[in-house]
This record gives C-alpha cells, structure tokens and sequence, in this order.
C-alpha cells in the first residue's frame, strides 16, 4: 500500500549513511555497544558523521555526540576504529558527561 | 563497516526481513547474518538469543569480543473491521508505535470522517493484503463479527505466521468459528493460536476498554515472541 508510511526512512542513519557512500561522501558510523546504568540512547543506536562533521542520527541525547564527531573526524583519517567511553558528569569532564548518570561505550568505524 | 554488509542491511530492513549485523570488536570485521542462517557453536546460540529477545549487545566467545545489533522490522497493526473499537484502537496504536492499517469492504463503516488519518482501505481482506501482505512482525486483529470478512484474514495470518492473532466475538461465536475454520482445513495448531475471546482479561466493557484490552495483548505478543515462545503470547 503505497499511502502508507513507512518507518521515515529519510531520518534513519544507516539509510542515510548509504546515501551519503553512493555520493561518494567519507563516513563514520558510531554505535552504541554498551550501556550502564540510565542512558538516554538504547544499545544498537546510530550517529552517522561525514567528513565535514554533519551528522545524523543520535548516541545520546545530546551529551556527547560533539565528542563523537570529533573524534569520528580522526577515525575517518586514520581508518582504524576506536572504542569511546562516556560515564557520569564530573568536574573534570564535564563537557562530556551524561548528566543523566548513566555510562555508555560508542564504537566509531570508518565506513568502507 | 563493510560497504557491502550496510548495504545488504539496509536492503533486508527495507524488504521488512529481521538481521543481526555481526562485528568482530577486535579486527573491525562484520557480516550481516539473516534470520534462518546457521551459525555454528557459542555463536549460534547468541545469534538465536538476539533475534528471540530483539536485544542488541556485545558476547564474548572463545576470547573474541563481538557486538550484535539486531535489526527487527517495525511491529505493524492490521486491524480488519472500521468499527467502534477500532476508531479507539487507532490513536492508542499510533501513540504506543505500530503502524496501523485499517481494512473494511463495507464503505459505510470504511470512511476518512470516522478515521481520520489512518491507512484505511475500504476493501476485501484479500485485496488489501495481496498489495500489503502480512508478516511475522505484523498483528492482525479481526473486529468486524462477520465471517466473510473475518475468517479470510485470519487464514493469511496463520500462513504469514503472524506474531499476534486476535478475534472478536463470545465463546460462541468463536466456537462456531472454529468449526467453520476447522472444516475449511485449518489446523488445531493454528486455531489454537487464536487469542479469543480478545484481549487481555481486564473486565474491558466499552470499546475503548476494549481497544485498550487488545492493544496490551499485541505488545505481551510482542515482547514474548520468537520461535517456540508463542505459547506464552498473549
């Protein structure tokens, strides 16, 4: 049935992230592995970043994907993909805390 | 990633098929795996567990650390009948996240004024389902009361294995309709499945408790299902 909608596929980052690889754009994918605690993106989720750092899609709501495009900026020179670890809020690093509490760990690979 | 494994990922989700994307957390290698692949070993089990439960996450297996994200397609509501309860169904199965789609041949019941925004099509089972077929991620709740247009979509919901089964009518009614089923050819194993009288026992009198009765049914559905789990669906 064509009237009918599908999950919106112009939001989904993996759709995405193949739109932007046909274009024959460089990029990230970052995922979340892991989650301790409360964490505001389940395990599975996608941030997909391209080499001018926009991005789509979500590892948190809003906390740390700053970190993650600059760090996907470094994944997407060097080609090997890293392991990032976000946990609760200190004074230390604040900037990139969750401030809901929670810890999660986000695997960022070079697409292709 | 792969280049290829995301593109045989997304071309599986679109085509509303369940897969795991496998990586390998220490050299970086993936694969998508499809539901109904042999996987050998360890893995295998892991594999079966995260398509059963839909839950991503990261095993390790003979010293090797993989992260599993499971791709399950989004649950859909068929809902056969452009009835009472079906115009409270609507908004509460858009709110809790299933797609919904509404079929009724009878054009009275089958108008836009009495739902307004939502799939409607005012045809035959049949029809309706041969543009849209049914599917192991699809519930399908018959409401109209009439066998002609009830009992057609229900025997495409035994052959589609449809994760939630649900009819409308009392203990009579439902009887006669396992007669009527059994004689046409339909297994007990399959009328078994049916969820009847419908919906979770909560004492539901209006349509609207009704709605609510069958849509907490679908979810128990839902979040139990997988293969030899359905006897504890709703």
């Amino acid at each position: 049935m064509s009237e009918l909608k599908q999950s919106d596929e112009t939001r989904d980052p993996l759709m995405i992230a193949e739109d932007w690889m046909q274009a024959g754009r460089d990029v990230a994918i970052a995922t979340v592995v892991e989650t301790w605690g409360s964490a505001p993106r389940p395990v599975g989720s996608h941030l997909v970043i391209d080499a001018d750092g926009n991005f789509e899609g979500s590892v948190s709501g809003g906390c740390v994907e700053g970190a993650v495009v600059a760090e996907a900026a470094d994944v997407l020179t060097e080609g090997r993909p890293r392991m990032l670890e976000f946990g609760v809020a200190d004074e230390t690093a604040w900037e990139v805390g969750l401030s809901c509490g929670g810890r999660i760990r986000v695997y960022v690979e070079r697409l292709g | 990633m792969d280049p290829l494994s995301l593109k045989k990922l997304n071309a599986l989700r679109r085509e509303r098929r369940a897969a795991i994307l496998l990586t390998d957390l220490e050299d970086g290698r993936d694969r998508v795996i499809r539901e109904g692949d042999t996987v050998a070993g360890a893995l295998g089990e892991a594999v079966a567990r995260a398509f059963r439960s839909g839950k991503s996450g990261v095993v390790e297996i003979d010293g090797r650390t993989f992260f599993l994200n499971v791709h399950l397609p989004e649950p859909r509501l068929v809902v056969i009948g452009a009835v009472h309860i079906s115009q409270a169904l609507a908004p509460m199965a858009k709110i809790a996240g299933f797609d919904l789609t509404i079929i009724d041949p009878r054009t009275a019941f089958a108008t836009p004024e009495r739902f307004p925004g939502v799939a409607l099509h005012a045809e035959w089972p049949d029809e309706a389902l041969a543009r849209q077929p049914l599917d192991a991620y699809t519930a399908l709740a018959a409401l109209t009361h009439d066998p002609k247009i009830d009992d057609p979509a229900l025997r495409a919901a035994f052959e589609a294995d449809c994760f939630y089964i649900g009819a409308l009518g009392s203990r009579k009614t439902h009887a006669k309709r396992i007669d009527r089923l059994t004689e046409a050819g339909v297994s007990p194993a399959a009328l078994e499945r049916i969820d009847a009288p419908i919906g979770l026992d909560i004492g539901a009198a209006t349509p609207a408790e009704i709605a609510v009765a069958v849509l907490g049914a679908v979810i128990a559905a839902l979040r139990s299902r997988g293969p030899g789990d359905r006897s504890v669906s709703a």
